[in-house]
Protein backbone atom coordinates (compact mmCIF):
# COMPACT_ATOMS: atom_id res chain seq x y z
CA UNK A 1 0.00 0.00 0.00
CA UNK A 2 0.83 3.76 -0.06
CA UNK A 3 2.85 3.38 -3.50
CA UNK A 4 0.57 3.68 -5.47
CA UNK A 5 -2.35 6.35 -5.57
CA UNK A 6 -5.26 5.18 -8.18
CA UNK A 7 -6.44 8.44 -9.91
CA UNK A 8 -9.91 8.42 -9.03
CA UNK A 9 -11.28 8.61 -12.90
CA UNK A 10 -8.48 5.98 -14.27
CA UNK A 11 -9.75 3.88 -16.77
CA UNK A 12 -8.74 0.40 -15.64
CA UNK A 13 -10.70 0.69 -12.31
CA UNK A 14 -14.55 0.81 -13.82
CA UNK A 15 -15.44 -0.78 -10.79
CA UNK A 16 -14.93 1.69 -8.50
CA UNK A 17 -14.27 4.55 -10.03
CA UNK A 18 -16.81 7.65 -10.03
CA UNK A 19 -19.61 8.46 -12.36
CA UNK A 20 -18.31 11.45 -14.00
CA UNK A 21 -20.92 12.35 -15.91
CA UNK A 22 -23.69 12.08 -13.10
CA UNK A 23 -21.84 13.30 -10.29
CA UNK A 24 -22.16 16.81 -9.73
CA UNK A 25 -20.90 17.29 -6.06
CA UNK A 26 -17.12 18.18 -6.26
CA UNK A 27 -14.61 15.88 -4.50
CA UNK A 28 -11.02 16.89 -3.11
CA UNK A 29 -8.56 14.53 -1.72
CA UNK A 30 -7.66 14.62 1.87
CA UNK A 31 -4.53 14.87 3.12
CA UNK A 32 -3.41 11.59 4.81
CA UNK A 33 -0.47 10.20 6.86
CA UNK A 34 0.65 6.82 6.56
CA UNK A 35 3.17 5.38 9.11
CA UNK A 36 4.37 1.74 9.79
CA UNK A 37 3.79 0.13 13.27
CA UNK A 38 5.19 -3.26 13.85
CA UNK A 39 1.67 -4.88 13.73
CA UNK A 40 0.78 -3.01 10.05
CA UNK A 41 0.24 0.07 8.78
CA UNK A 42 -1.53 3.30 10.29
CA UNK A 43 -3.60 5.68 7.71
CA UNK A 44 -4.78 8.77 8.90
CA UNK A 45 -7.01 11.15 6.94
CA UNK A 46 -8.17 15.04 7.81
CA UNK A 47 -11.79 14.66 7.05
CA UNK A 48 -13.43 17.63 8.44
CA UNK A 49 -17.07 18.22 8.88
CA UNK A 50 -17.71 14.60 7.73
CA UNK A 51 -19.89 13.00 10.34
CA UNK A 52 -19.17 9.00 10.58
CA UNK A 53 -23.08 8.36 8.89
CA UNK A 54 -21.64 10.05 5.35
CA UNK A 55 -18.45 8.32 5.40
CA UNK A 56 -17.69 5.34 3.72
CA UNK A 57 -15.13 3.27 3.28
CA UNK A 58 -14.86 0.27 0.48
CA UNK A 59 -12.75 -2.63 -0.30
CA UNK A 60 -12.75 -3.88 -3.62
CA UNK A 61 -10.37 -5.81 -6.17
CA UNK A 62 -7.66 -4.35 -3.87
CA UNK A 63 -8.56 -1.23 -3.68
CA UNK A 64 -9.11 0.99 -0.59
CA UNK A 65 -12.16 4.05 -1.42
CA UNK A 66 -11.85 6.27 1.37
CA UNK A 67 -15.53 8.60 0.33
CA UNK A 68 -16.90 11.15 2.61
CA UNK A 69 -19.46 13.88 2.38
CA UNK A 70 -18.64 17.07 4.40
CA UNK A 71 -21.18 19.54 5.78
CA UNK A 72 -20.58 23.26 7.27
CA UNK A 73 -22.06 23.21 11.13
CA UNK A 74 -24.54 26.06 9.93
CA UNK A 75 -26.15 25.96 7.08
CA UNK A 76 -26.92 29.06 5.96
CA UNK A 77 -24.69 31.67 3.47
CA UNK A 78 -21.84 32.80 5.41
CA UNK A 79 -21.06 36.91 5.34
CA UNK A 80 -17.73 35.91 5.59
CA UNK A 81 -16.17 33.41 3.90
CA UNK A 82 -12.56 31.81 4.13
CA UNK A 83 -13.18 27.70 3.26
CA UNK A 84 -15.83 25.89 1.65
CA UNK A 85 -16.05 22.03 2.47
CA UNK A 86 -16.38 19.91 -0.11
CA UNK A 87 -16.81 16.29 -0.61
CA UNK A 88 -13.25 14.02 0.37
CA UNK A 89 -13.03 11.01 -2.11
CA UNK A 90 -9.71 9.16 -2.24
CA UNK A 91 -8.46 5.43 -3.19
CA UNK A 92 -4.81 3.31 -2.43
CA UNK A 93 -4.14 -0.15 -3.65
CA UNK A 94 -3.43 -2.11 -0.89
CA UNK A 95 -0.89 -4.75 -1.46
CA UNK A 96 -1.74 -8.80 -0.12
CA UNK A 97 0.50 -8.06 2.95
CA UNK A 98 -2.58 -6.15 4.43
CA UNK A 99 -5.10 -8.78 6.09
CA UNK A 100 -7.93 -7.27 4.80
CA UNK A 101 -10.53 -9.02 7.06
CA UNK A 102 -9.18 -6.97 9.58
CA UNK A 103 -8.84 -3.11 8.79
CA UNK A 104 -10.44 -1.36 11.39
CA UNK A 105 -11.47 2.25 11.24
CA UNK A 106 -12.11 5.37 13.75
CA UNK A 107 -13.07 8.75 12.70
CA UNK A 108 -12.39 11.25 15.66
CA UNK A 109 -12.46 15.01 15.83
CA UNK A 110 -12.48 15.16 11.83
CA UNK A 111 -9.89 12.43 11.40
CA UNK A 112 -10.09 9.21 9.88
CA UNK A 113 -7.48 6.41 11.56
CA UNK A 114 -7.29 3.72 9.67
CA UNK A 115 -5.36 0.53 11.15
CA UNK A 116 -4.65 -2.02 8.22
CA UNK A 117 -2.60 -4.95 10.12
CA UNK A 118 -0.23 -7.09 8.65
CA UNK A 119 -1.55 -10.16 7.54
CA UNK A 120 0.16 -13.35 8.63
CA UNK A 121 2.57 -14.29 5.95
CA UNK A 122 4.22 -10.75 5.73
CA UNK A 123 5.11 -10.18 9.52
CA UNK A 124 8.29 -10.75 10.00
CA UNK A 125 9.72 -13.64 11.79
CA UNK A 126 13.04 -14.02 13.84
CA UNK A 127 14.62 -17.05 13.04
CA UNK A 128 16.97 -17.99 15.02
CA UNK A 129 20.87 -18.91 14.50
CA UNK A 130 22.52 -21.55 15.80
CA UNK A 131 25.78 -21.15 16.58
CA UNK A 132 27.70 -24.01 16.42
CA UNK A 133 31.30 -24.07 17.67
CA UNK A 134 33.64 -25.69 15.58
CA UNK A 135 36.59 -27.12 16.77
CA UNK A 136 39.19 -26.11 14.84
CA UNK A 137 42.04 -28.50 14.29
CA UNK A 138 44.67 -27.74 15.89
CA UNK B 1 -18.62 60.34 -1.30
CA UNK B 2 -15.78 59.01 -3.36
CA UNK B 3 -12.90 61.18 -5.33
CA UNK B 4 -10.60 59.71 -7.66
CA UNK B 5 -6.68 60.07 -6.26
CA UNK B 6 -4.24 58.72 -8.74
CA UNK B 7 -1.94 58.26 -5.36
CA UNK B 8 -4.71 56.61 -3.73
CA UNK B 9 -2.33 53.42 -3.59
CA UNK B 10 -5.13 51.09 -1.14
CA UNK B 11 -7.45 51.56 -3.35
CA UNK B 12 -5.89 50.30 -6.37
CA UNK B 13 -4.71 47.36 -4.41
CA UNK B 14 -7.86 46.31 -3.49
CA UNK B 15 -9.11 46.89 -7.26
CA UNK B 16 -6.33 44.53 -8.60
CA UNK B 17 -7.06 42.08 -5.68
CA UNK B 18 -10.42 42.12 -6.61
CA UNK B 19 -9.84 41.75 -10.15
CA UNK B 20 -7.56 38.53 -9.49
CA UNK B 21 -10.19 37.14 -6.92
CA UNK B 22 -12.88 37.28 -9.77
CA UNK B 23 -11.19 36.38 -12.84
CA UNK B 24 -7.03 34.83 -11.69
CA UNK B 25 -6.16 31.26 -11.08
CA UNK B 26 -8.41 29.87 -8.32
CA UNK B 27 -6.09 28.23 -5.40
CA UNK B 28 -6.71 24.45 -5.51
CA UNK B 29 -9.71 23.15 -3.67
CA UNK B 30 -6.88 21.40 -1.63
CA UNK B 31 -5.74 24.70 -0.19
CA UNK B 32 -8.99 25.85 0.84
CA UNK B 33 -9.77 23.18 3.09
CA UNK B 34 -6.40 22.36 4.08
CA UNK B 35 -5.69 22.59 7.99
CA UNK B 36 -2.09 23.34 7.27
CA UNK B 37 -0.64 24.94 11.33
CA UNK B 38 3.15 25.12 11.32
CA UNK B 39 3.44 24.54 7.69
CA UNK B 40 1.52 27.02 5.54
CA UNK B 41 2.25 30.71 5.14
CA UNK B 42 -1.29 32.01 6.76
CA UNK B 43 -3.05 32.16 9.83
CA UNK B 44 -5.09 28.79 10.93
CA UNK B 45 -7.67 28.05 11.71
CA UNK B 46 -9.68 28.97 8.54
CA UNK B 47 -12.96 30.99 9.40
CA UNK B 48 -16.17 31.45 7.99
CA UNK B 49 -18.55 33.97 10.03
CA UNK B 50 -22.27 33.30 10.00
CA UNK B 51 -25.22 35.95 11.43
CA UNK B 52 -28.82 35.77 12.12
CA UNK B 53 -30.63 38.41 13.74
CA UNK B 54 -29.81 37.90 17.00
CA UNK B 55 -26.71 35.64 17.35
CA UNK B 56 -22.92 35.41 15.20
CA UNK B 57 -21.69 32.23 14.39
CA UNK B 58 -18.05 31.82 14.21
CA UNK B 59 -16.89 27.95 11.97
CA UNK B 60 -13.62 27.32 12.24
CA UNK B 61 -11.73 24.38 10.39
CA UNK B 62 -9.54 22.43 12.44
CA UNK B 63 -9.18 18.78 11.90
CA UNK B 64 -7.44 16.83 14.88
CA UNK B 65 -7.15 19.72 17.19
CA UNK B 66 -6.72 18.64 20.87
CA UNK B 67 -9.91 19.41 22.39
CA UNK B 68 -8.24 20.21 25.56
CA UNK B 69 -5.97 22.82 24.38
CA UNK B 70 -8.75 25.27 23.11
CA UNK B 71 -8.41 28.87 23.86
CA UNK B 72 -11.09 31.21 23.18
CA UNK B 73 -10.97 34.66 24.60
CA UNK B 74 -13.31 37.47 23.59
CA UNK B 75 -12.22 40.86 24.67
CA UNK B 76 -14.44 43.60 23.21
CA UNK B 77 -15.54 42.72 19.39
CA UNK B 78 -12.16 40.86 19.08
CA UNK B 79 -12.00 37.25 19.73
CA UNK B 80 -8.71 35.12 20.48
CA UNK B 81 -8.88 31.52 19.33
CA UNK B 82 -5.58 29.24 19.97
CA UNK B 83 -5.20 25.81 20.36
CA UNK B 84 -2.77 22.88 19.23
CA UNK B 85 -3.02 20.24 16.53
CA UNK B 86 -0.25 17.59 17.99
CA UNK B 87 1.10 15.11 15.51
CA UNK B 88 -1.14 12.00 15.96
CA UNK B 89 1.84 9.35 16.77
CA UNK B 90 4.60 11.36 18.23
CA UNK B 91 6.35 8.25 19.05
CA UNK B 92 6.47 6.84 14.89
CA UNK B 93 10.08 7.30 13.66
CA UNK B 94 10.28 9.60 10.59
CA UNK B 95 11.40 6.91 8.64
CA UNK B 96 8.08 4.88 9.56
CA UNK B 97 6.66 7.12 7.58
CA UNK B 98 5.08 6.54 3.87
CA UNK B 99 3.29 9.39 3.23
CA UNK B 100 3.04 12.88 5.38
CA UNK B 101 0.85 15.21 4.23
CA UNK B 102 -0.79 16.21 7.50
CA UNK B 103 0.81 19.32 9.53
CA UNK B 104 0.65 19.84 13.17
CA UNK B 105 1.54 22.37 15.45
CA UNK B 106 0.51 25.13 17.50
CA UNK B 107 -2.00 27.68 16.07
CA UNK B 108 -3.99 31.28 17.43
CA UNK B 109 -5.64 33.89 15.59
CA UNK B 110 -7.52 37.34 16.50
CA UNK B 111 -10.65 37.78 14.74
CA UNK B 112 -12.40 40.97 14.53
CA UNK B 113 -15.88 40.09 14.39
CA UNK B 114 -18.45 42.29 12.73
CA UNK B 115 -20.87 43.30 15.44
CA UNK B 116 -20.64 43.84 18.95
CA UNK B 117 -21.39 40.83 20.99
CA UNK B 118 -22.10 39.36 24.44
CA UNK B 119 -19.22 38.40 25.83
CA UNK B 120 -20.89 36.50 28.71
CA UNK B 121 -22.67 34.55 26.31
CA UNK B 122 -20.26 33.10 24.22
CA UNK B 123 -20.33 29.10 23.56
CA UNK B 124 -17.64 26.84 21.40
CA UNK B 125 -18.36 23.53 20.04
CA UNK B 126 -15.78 20.82 18.79
CA UNK B 127 -17.49 18.62 16.88
CA UNK B 128 -16.18 16.35 13.60
CA UNK B 129 -13.23 18.42 13.30
CA UNK B 130 -14.98 22.09 13.30
CA UNK B 131 -14.98 24.18 16.12
CA UNK B 132 -18.51 25.98 15.85
CA UNK B 133 -18.50 29.50 18.25
CA UNK B 134 -21.78 30.70 19.21
CA UNK B 135 -22.03 34.60 20.44
CA UNK B 136 -24.86 36.55 20.93
CA UNK B 137 -25.06 39.88 19.80
CA UNK B 138 -24.79 43.05 22.51
CA UNK B 139 -28.19 44.15 22.94
CA UNK B 140 -27.16 47.59 20.90
CA UNK B 141 -26.22 45.33 18.20
CA UNK B 142 -29.37 43.82 17.68
CA UNK B 143 -31.88 44.83 14.77
CA UNK B 144 -34.67 47.80 16.09
CA UNK B 145 -37.70 47.93 14.29
CA UNK B 146 -38.88 52.01 13.69
CA UNK B 147 -42.13 52.87 13.11
CA UNK B 148 -43.12 55.67 10.91
CA UNK B 149 -45.99 57.48 12.18
CA UNK B 150 -47.61 59.59 9.79
CA UNK B 151 -48.41 63.06 10.39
Amino acid sequence: MAEKTMAAASGKQMATSRENTRAQERYIQPPVDIYETPEGLVLLADMPGVAPNDLTIRLEDNILTIQGKAKHAIDSEPIYREFELVNFFRQFELSDQVDQEKIAARLNNGVLMLELPRAEKAKPRQIPVKVEVVKEAA
Amino acid sequence: MATWDPLDVESLQRQVNQAFERYGPQFPATFRTAFLPGRAAREYPLINIYDDENTVYLEALAPGADPASFNISVVGDTLTLSGEKRRAAGDVKPEAFHREERAAGKFVRSIELPVEIDESKVKAEYKNGLLLITAPKSEKAKPRQISVQVA
